[in-house]
Formats: C-alpha cells, structure tokens, sequence
C-alpha cells in the first residue's frame, strides 16, 4: 500500500510537467487550430533562463521562477509575431513545418551557446518527510501545489477574465469576432504570452526535479505532453489538465511492472489506441466538416 | 520516333557511365558517397511528395519507414543470406525492405484516414517513436547499440537504378487515374468523393506506395552506412525529409530532385560551419515558408516530366490554387 502511494505521489510530479506544458499546446490550437510544435523546446528554454538566472545572477528560487516565465512568454510571443503571424492566411502545413523550424532552431541555437548537460543548482532546500512510510519530499510536494495554483490561476484567467472571454470567442468564431470590436492580434499573443510561461514554468520545475538539464530534453517532454493534450482532447483546457495527470500516472505504472525502455512504447501505443476510439480526445467534441 | 528512345537511350548511358565510374574508381569516394546520399534522398522526398505534397496530408512517419526497411533489409543480408550470395540477392533484400515498410505503412494507413486534419500528422509522429522504441527492445536487432556487419551493397549503379525506378513509378502513378484522384483530394477531398473517386482507398494505397518507396531508401541507406541505430530514424530524420520536400517544392517531380539535391550539398558545403550549420538549416526552412511557402518549384513542373498527351493537352500541372 505504500508502494502505491509512494508511485502516486511521483506520478502527480511528472503528470504535473506534463500537464502544464500540454497547457501551452492546446491554448495556442484551441485559438488558431495549429499544433505549435516549438512549444517543447520553449519548455527547455524555460529550463536554461532558470540556469543562468540561478548560475550567474545568484538569484534565490521566487525571482529565477519569474525571469523564467516572463522570458519565455516574451520568447514566445517574439516567435508568434515574427514567425506564425504572416502564415495565419496560408494553408495550415506551412505554419506546421514553420513550427518545427522554430523548434529545431531553438534546440541547435543552445546546443551551439553551450555544447553540454548542465547541472541546475538546488534552488529548494530539499527535505523528506516519511509519513507511515511513504517518503515525501519536500520538492514533489511543491512541484504539485504550485502547478495546480498556476492551472487554477489559468482556468480563472480563461474563464472569469475579459481577456478569457476573447479568447474563447476567438477561438468560437474567427470571422465575427474581431467586428465585434476584439483586439485578435493582441489576444492572440497573450494566450501565446500565457501558454508559454506555464511552459518556462514546467521548465525551471523539471530543473528542480531533474537537475540535469540539455537542449534535447524538450523534444521528448514536449511530444509527450503533446499527447496529454491529444488525450484529453486538443483545444480544451480541462482536458489537457486530465490528459497530463493520466499520462503521468501510465508511465509511472508501466516503469512499476515493466522494464522502463517501454515506457514511450505504452505512452505512443495508447495514443494511437485512444485516437482509433476515440477521435477527438476525452473531453474534445468532435466537428463535422460541411461543404 | 526518335524522341521515344532517347530517354532510355541517356538513361541507359548515364547507367553504364555510373557502372564505370564504380568500376574503376574514376570519382573518389566521398564524392561517390555524396552522389549515393542524393540519390537515396531523391527517393525518400518523392515518396513523401507523393503525400504531402500531391495528396496534401501532413505525414511525419518516413523516418519510421525507413527504419523498417533498414533494418529487414540489413538483418536479411547479414543473418538470413549466406555471405556469398549476398551481393547477388541483394535487390531482394531491398524489395523485401520495401515490402515490409508497405505492409506496416498500410496498418498505419488503415485507421489514420478516418478523419482529415492534423489527424494523420499525429499517428504518423507516434509511429515513428514506436517504431524507435520497438527497434530499442528488440536485443536480435542490437537494441539501442544499433545494427552493423552489413557488406557495402548500395553502389553508385544500384542507387541510380532505384532512383530511375521510383522516379518512372511516381511519376506514372501520378498521371494515371489513380494520381488525379489523388490530386483531387488535395483540391478539394468532398468534390472528389462526389466524382466518385474512392478517396479513402486513394489514400491507403497512396500511402502504402509512399513507404515502400521510403523502405527502398531505408535499405539502401542501411547499405551505404554499414552502420544503423534507432537514433538514425528519429523525428530529426523526418524533418529532415520535410525540409527537402518543401524547399523544393510540393507537388513536383523536378522540384523533389531539385529539394533533395540542393539540400543535400548544402548541408556538406556548410559543413565548416559546425554545430552552427545546423542552426541555420532550421533559419533557411522558416524563411522559406514565410516567403516562398510552396517551394522553388512549387506545383510547377518541368514539361519533361509530364506524358506526351497531357503535355498536348496543355495540362502542365500549374493551378492557382493552394494546397490542402
């Protein structure tokens, strides 16, 4: 009983990343309808700004979290306007294969700043606590309430807020709502702006879970909340929520029975299981396309 | 009369020139291996053209292909084919390759043309991760410490051979009935099914045809190399391919071997350049589809390329709308 308690707890940690990088993906396709596959590698950007900020600037943990999320978000929304903006009108696959340029840039750009793993300093004093054994540590408890905060903070935002309600018009209807007097150039680029910060936050979190931290480690986290969004139904917000936490929670089921290697075999297998039934994701409502 | 032979006719002599050439050493070996590299390229970007480009989907899973076509091919001729016979079976062995990337590209095939969209995109994606994970657990395919003892096979007459072959099929395909059908999908899929072309066979079987082609080029590269590892099949390979497709251009024969082509000495002429060649590539790609979406030779054709009576009927394939 421990045990699963115990494989409870580090399945809320990784299906918290998960969760608030799928958050990213499924904001910016529920407000444009494109996949922005950059979206990962931003995540690791996250991870390197917490880094530097940390390394050189000495920073201690609440002001390494914020240089983080406001330089992705500016990151992000320097890509929007430089990259995706003049491709809004052209077929969808050019904003794609624009998307993967962006992330591939990313990727070889710090690869070519800093050729090697870096390690992320403890920002966190780390203590474990065992309760009827099961060891907490102090860490993955923070990990978790501090996504949940920031999820719920977006869910205020998308729900409660003039600027949720434009984006939720937008992306209901693109033709009329911008008559109705709503900004959409500057809508677009703070659901980007927001979308991305969640994305340098899961960046500096994994640096404190997983301190060791390279260009490439997006590619992997970033496909893999990619499917957390596709499961919970891409464009919703709840469901990439749910979507995260389930796919944390199988990986860590599947390292507890199987030989780890399978771990992104089950993870991609039950992607496509789940697309086969299920087309549109657990919360996604399928749209019929008219003539 | 004439005009009708003089294709093969210069087919025949480049053939026999490329047989000469490997022959007696006449190129040295890096450009050789830099021509072999282009050739297997040209037929990896026309089988993805086939479907991104003419069919106007959005697949990712080549790389996932070749890897299936690598790695039987490979496991054919260093297991399976006694050492001796190996240089005579060795078409079979890339057949065999092709056979099996077509047999998996049908069951990925089969339940990812449900729906349109960014559908396909996705299951080819995971597919390309399986199939890395799957080759990763396999220990009879060396796992992760990747696959070698392969003889060098693919030679500068065999690369041109499937090369000119693919190039002949692709191309006939797409001016047959079956390749208007495809056509239409792109242009508009409902118009299409109202014309009674059976889109969704149209698909499977274009697709089926696409990994064959790019279970052809998995062999070949397994053969050339001597040396393959999950890590060669990964995503980066398909983007790679990606690339070549639309900077040459979707839509076009010319264009997949112009793509393929420039890509290719780009990436050995920047060579000097170290890890920054590869954070330009990505640069050139994002400017590309910022100012020239299509391609260099975007939907266009050389009239080379195009069969005599569409040619007469002024059908050079140069439509004003865009694709997908």
């Amino acid at each position: 009983m421990t045990y699963v308690f115990q494989q409870l707890l580090n399945a809320l940690q990784v299906g918290s990343i998960y969760a608030l990088i799928a958050l990213g993906y499924t904001m910016v396709y529920g407000i444009l309808t494109m996949i922005n596959f950059a979206h990962g590698d931003l995540f690791m950007v996250g991870a390197f700004f917490c880094f530097f900020a940390a390394i050189f600037l000495n920073l201690p943990f609440v002001p390494v979290l914020v240089i983080s999320m406001v330089g992705v978000a500016l990151l992000g929304v320097v890509i929007e306007r430089c990259a995706y903006k003049p491709l809004r009108q052209a077929p969808r696959v050019s904003a794609i294969i624009t998307a993967l340029g962006v992330g591939l840039f990313l990727e070889n750009f710090t690869l070519a700043l800093n050729p090697y793993p870096k390690q992320v300093p403890q920002l966190l004093a780390n203590t474990t606590w065992i309760f009827h054994g099961v060891s907490i540590s102090s860490i993955a408890l923070f990990i978790v309430i501090l996504s949940l905060l920031l999820m719920l903070m977006l869910d205020l935002i998308v729900r409660r807020t003039m600027v949720g309600m434009a984006m939720r018009a937008i992306s209901w209807d693109k033709a009329v709502v911008p008559l109705l007097g709503v900004p959409v150039d500057l809508i677009i680029s703070l659901t980007f702006a927001i979308g991305t910060s969640l994305g340098g936050a899961a960046g500096v979190m994994y640096g404190l879970a997983y301190p060791v931290i390279d260009p490439y480690m997006g590619i992997m986290v970033g496909w893999k909340a990619f499917i957390s969004a596709v499961v919970g139904g891409i464009g919703n917000i709840r469901g990439a929520m749910i979507g995260g936490y389930i796919l944390g929670a199988l990986e860590i089921l599947v390292v507890a029975v199987m030989p780890s290697t399978y771990r992104d075999f089950v993870a991609f297998v039950l992607l496509l299981i789940l697309l086969i039934f299920r087309p549109y994701g657990i919360l996604g409502k399928p749209h019929p396309q008219k003539v | 009369m004439h005009t009708r032979w003089l294709m093969p006719g210069i087919l025949l002599c480049v053939f026999v020139l490329s047989l000469i050439i490997h022959r007696f050493e006449l190129l040295d070996s890096y450009l050789q291996l830099i021509v072999m590299y282009i050739g297997i390229n040209i037929i990896l970007t026309l089988s993805l053209n086939l479907i991104n480009g003419y069919m106007g989907e959005f697949s990712v899973g080549h790389a996932g292909f070749m890897a299936v076509g690598a790695y039987i091919a490979s496991f054919l001729t260093v297991k399976v084919i006694p050492a001796h016979l190996a240089a005579w079976l060795f078409p079979v062995a890339v057949i065999a390759g092709g056979m099996g990337a077509a047999l998996v590209g049908l069951v990925v095939a089969l339940p990812s043309f449900k729906t349109r969209g960014d559908y396909l995109a996705i299951v080819t994606l995971a597919f390309v991760m399986i199939v890395k994970s799957v080759i990763e657990n396999i220990d009879a395919l060396g796992g992760p410490r990747g696959f070698l003892g392969m003889e060098k096979l693919a030679t500068l007459p065999w690369v041109f051979f499937w090369v000119i072959l693919s190039l002949w099929i692709i191309r006939n395909l797409v001016y047959s009935n079956f390749g208007r059908g495809v056509l239409s999908i792109r242009e508009d899929e409902v118009a299409g099914d109202l014309m009674s072309v059976n889109t969704r066979q149209v698909k499977v079987l274009a697709f089926t045809v696409s990994s064959f082609f790019a279970g052809i080029a998995g062999a070949l590269f397994a053969h050339l190399l001597q040396f393959i590892n999950p890590r060669s099949f990964d995503i980066i390979k398909s983007t790679d391919i990606l690339i070549m497709v639309y900077l040459g251009g979707i839509g076009s024969i010319a264009g997949s071997i112009l793509g393929a082509t420039v890509y290719t000495v780009l990436l050995e002429i920047l060579r000097p350049l170290g890890i920054w060649r590869m954070v330009l590539i990505p640069l050139i790609l994002v400017l590309l589809m910022l100012f020239r979406p299509k391609g260099i030779m975007g939907l266009r054709e050389f009239p080379w390329f195009v069969p005599l009576r569409d040619r007469l009927a002024g059908r050079l394939p140069r439509n004003k709308r865009g694709s997908s």
